[in-house]
């Protein structure tokens, strides 16, 4: 007992001053990329080619599609200009699916829920988490927010063991076929108003299963879908930050950079 | 061939090895079960064992048969062709050799090959063959896509109760589900079926696009991405005859043994959540996440995403990151070992630890367990030690070992291999050798076979690839250490109560999309 408590002592305090604070991440963290179309030199395609899942597009401007994108390096190892790079900013969650068509401009991140439903769900969001062919990548970051280092409860959100006792679901994974089954039944099993999180580029867009035969490409194709959070994995923080902005629990400071 | 030594009927290789396809003996398919069977009794593990489809429509069987303490890797085939009308078939193996049983399952559902005598011959994943033809257990049903759908072992007897869990489940993790035959609280069966999160991975693992590739290589299973790209990235560039630099082999073990360290801390902490032991699952659940921390610095992703590509790394390691992490390493040392020392001497944590879900010796032989779970069963093996690549020909980690079989056992050897891994990291860290980090990899030798293989936190993991006449990669078969120990799960569940299953899953915790692909 000494020793749990000797123990306890010494581990201290260790949850995360987010959103009161902004942590900083390191250096080499791939977050938001930035993207500055006026280096591009005429007719170069060496980015588009790279991408491993077309999200660069270049007819129209360039432009890059978080939904899709798996934030590995081979678009900036092949950019000789530099016009691509990536930012550390973690904030990447958005209320559409257009939205995270990155182009010159700012994204536009998520929007607190619609009033009908923050009436219902806003302030105690309980989620079922249903994981269709995730590379389990996704479902270990979400997880985290459980721990002592992020607390997730203080803010509201819980996950729930059973859809019957959730306002919705965060679904990970591309959809495999054999998954559409058991998702569709635990959507139908949510009581309404009901809500549905996209987490992981496989989620909103196959990510690297993209087009194969066993896959749905995300969920959008079956279920509406609320919340868009990009990342392969996304990191904990942008987890947090989209499901923050969705409750409309993200303290204005915080969002000023 | 100088180094590969030929035994009759099969072919020796190492990692690093770049076999030539013509060199690999071809055995009559009438034959092989008893040629497989002979390689057990001297003291042979089934390493792999699957089928790839020829251009004339047959099918080669490729077994691999690992001996651990000479740490050669024997390989022979076999030819499977079609006779009058007849679907192609072979003897098959798991009658006698159970560690053959998912492997069998996986060619029969993917070419509709009939393994003749097999006595569990169900889905394993649920999809059509590669051809459209039926499985031997019929034609696959695209309208009936729920792995649930299976033909489950049933135990009848008045008060014999069936419980169904999943596929999904109450906590966040993947989909599987679960059947078990129950007297009450006793567990007389469980049966695990699997499926459910297959993707399709192994195609895509020949994608046009080399860096796509290399990513779904890393995401077979997510939480295991350093461990599958080191086996993937080991049996391409043994391929291409690339020879890599001892600062590429110094970061890719260094990045290892983190994910080893993230996973084992963040699984005992889970396990003292499972008995209620809150101090313990509380401190190890953040400091899980530390580790992921020290990778993130490496690579700019927590899982180690992007650090691994064949030809080397994409990040260096430089003195004063290096030195950084050290020094956090040393820090979490500290408050990680005082975490797993309170833990460990818990009279609370260890009651329920002891004597839950056993596996013995024999049990882990005869199935082919590997990793921790078949370390804590007694069984002395281990990648890093048996078949060193890379930086673990030149540093060492003693293996760790424990004998009950049990949870305690399971976590035990995860505990050592915690402090062991960290006095490596912290040794290796000191001193990162010289040399450049990537260079593109080279032409892939034509008509060849290499594999690779690591040791992830779950034990083995095996990539091989193959090559076509012009030297392009034309086939690669991955292999999670879980697609042998799932059948473990379940048979230490036999006897077992069934409110110790959480318990015992998570001593294990075994890779659903891993096991799918």
């Amino acid at each position: 007992m000494l020793r749990i408590l000797r123990t306890r002592i010494a581990q201290g305090h260790r949850t995360t001053t987010f959103p009161l604070e902004l942590p900083v991440l390191p250096e080499r963290y791939r977050g938001r990329p930035k993207i500055d179309a006026s280096k591009c030199p005429e007719g170069c395609r060496l980015c588009e080619e790279a991408c491993p899942t077309q999200a660069i597009s270049l007819s129209g401007g360039l432009s890059l599609d978080l939904g899709k994108c798996l934030f590995c390096t081979a678009c900036v190892d092949a950019c000789p200009e530099g016009a691509i790079k990536y930012t550390t900013d973690f904030r990447l969650a958005t209320s559409q699916r257009k939205d995270l068509v990155l182009t010159d401009g700012d994204l536009k991140l998520a929007e607190r829920m619609r009033d009908e439903l923050y009436r219902v769900i806003g302030r105690a969001l309980r989620l079922r988490e249903v994981c269709a062919g995730s590379c389990n990548a996704c479902d270990l970051d979400t997880n985290v927010l459980n721990t002592v280092g992020w607390d997730l409860s203080r803010f509201g959100i819980q996950f729930v063991a059973s859809p019957r006792h959730a306002d919705g679901l965060l679904v990970t994974g591309p959809i495999t076929r054999n998954m559409h089954h058991a998702l569709m039944e635990t959507y139908e099993a949510v009581p309404k108003p009901k809500i549905v999180i996209a987490l992981g580029a496989c989620a909103i867009s196959g990510g690297p299963f993209a087009d194969s035969p066993q896959v749905n490409n995300g969920v959008d194709a079956t279920l509406p879908v609320d919340l868009y959070i990009p990342g392969c994995p996304p990191h904990p923080l942008t987890i947090l930050d989209g499901l923050l902005r969705f409750i409309g629990r993200l303290p204005r400071a915080t969002d000023e950079r | 061939m100088t180094s590969s030594a030929r035994t009759s009927g099969w072919i020796s290789a190492r990692q690093g090895q770049c076999l030539s396809l013509a060199e690999i003996p071809v055995i009559p398919s009438e034959g092989l079960a008893d040629h497989l069977i002979s390689a057990r009794r001297r003291q042979g593990r089934l390493a792999n064992l699957f089928g790839r489809r020829m251009n004339d429509g047959e099918v080669m069987l490729y077994a691999f048969v690992a001996n651990d303490n000479e740490g050669e890797v024997y390989v022979c085939s076999s030819r499977l062709t079609r006779t009058n009308a007849r679907p192609l078939q072979y003897q098959a193996i798991t009658s006698h050799w159970p560690a053959a049983q998912a492997f069998e399952r996986e060619i029969a559902e993917q070419y509709g090959v009939h393994p003749v005598g097999h006595p569990w011959l169900k889905p394993l994943r649920y999809h059509a063959t590669d051809d459209g033809t039926p499985a031997p257990w019929g034609m696959f049903d695209p309208k009936k896509p729920i792995p649930g759908d299976y033909p489950f072992y049933r135990v009848e007897g008045e008060e014999v109760h069936e419980v169904a869990v999943g596929p999904v489940h109450a906590g966040v993790i993947e989909p599987g589900h679960f059947r078990f035959q129950c007297h009450g609280e006793e567990v007389l069966h469980l049966e695990i079926a699997l499926g459910y999160q297959h993707r399709g991975a192994e195609p895509l693992l020949l994608h046009r696009n080399a860096t796509r590739s290399a990513i779904v290589a890393e995401t077979i299973a997510g939480d295991a991405s350093i461990g599958h790209a080191l086996a993937y990235c080991t049996a391409l560039e043994s391929l291409a005859g690339a020879t890599l630099s001892m600062r590429t082999h110094a970061i890719r073990g260094i990045a290892l043994e983190l994910e080893r360290l993230a996973n084992h801390v963040g699984d005992l902490g889970a396990l003292c959540n499972d008995v209620a032991f809150l101090p313990g699952a509380s401190f190890l659940g953040r400091l899980r996440g530390e580790f992921l921390n020290l990778t993130l610095e490496i690579c700019g992703n927590r899982f180690g995403r992007n650090l691994l590509r064949p030809g080397g790394v994409l990040f260096d390691i430089p003195k004063d990151l290096a030195d950084r992490l050290r020094s956090r390493l040393e820090g979490l040392q500290y408050e990680v070992l005082q975490v797993l020392n309170m833990m460990f001497e818990q009279s609370s944590v260890l009651a329920r630890f002891e004597g839950a879900g056993v596996l013995s010796e024999e049990q882990a032989e005869e199935i082919g367990l590997v990793g921790p779970a078949a370390r804590a069963s007694g069984c002395m093996r281990d990648v890093r030690h048996d078949f060193p690549h890379g930086v673990f020909r030149f540093s060492h980690i003693p293996i760790a070992m424990e004998t009950t079989g049990d949870v305690y056992a399971r976590a035990a050897v995860r505990w050592l291999e915690v402090q062991r891994s960290i006095e490596f990291l912290l040794e290796l860290l000191g001193n990162i050798p010289d040399g450049i980090t990537c260079k593109p990899l080279g032409p892939l030798c034509p008509n060849s076979m290499a594999f690779g293989l690591s040791e992830t936190w779950r034990g083995e993991a095996m990539h091989v690839a193959f090559t076509d006449d012009n030297g392009k990669l034309a086939f690669v078969k991955a292999k999670d250490p879980s697609m042998h120990n799932w059948f473990g799960l379940a048979l230490a569940l036999r006897g077992a109560a069934i409110s110790d299953f959480p318990l015992c899953n998570k001593s294990f915790n075994l890779s659903y999309a891993g096991h799918d692909l």
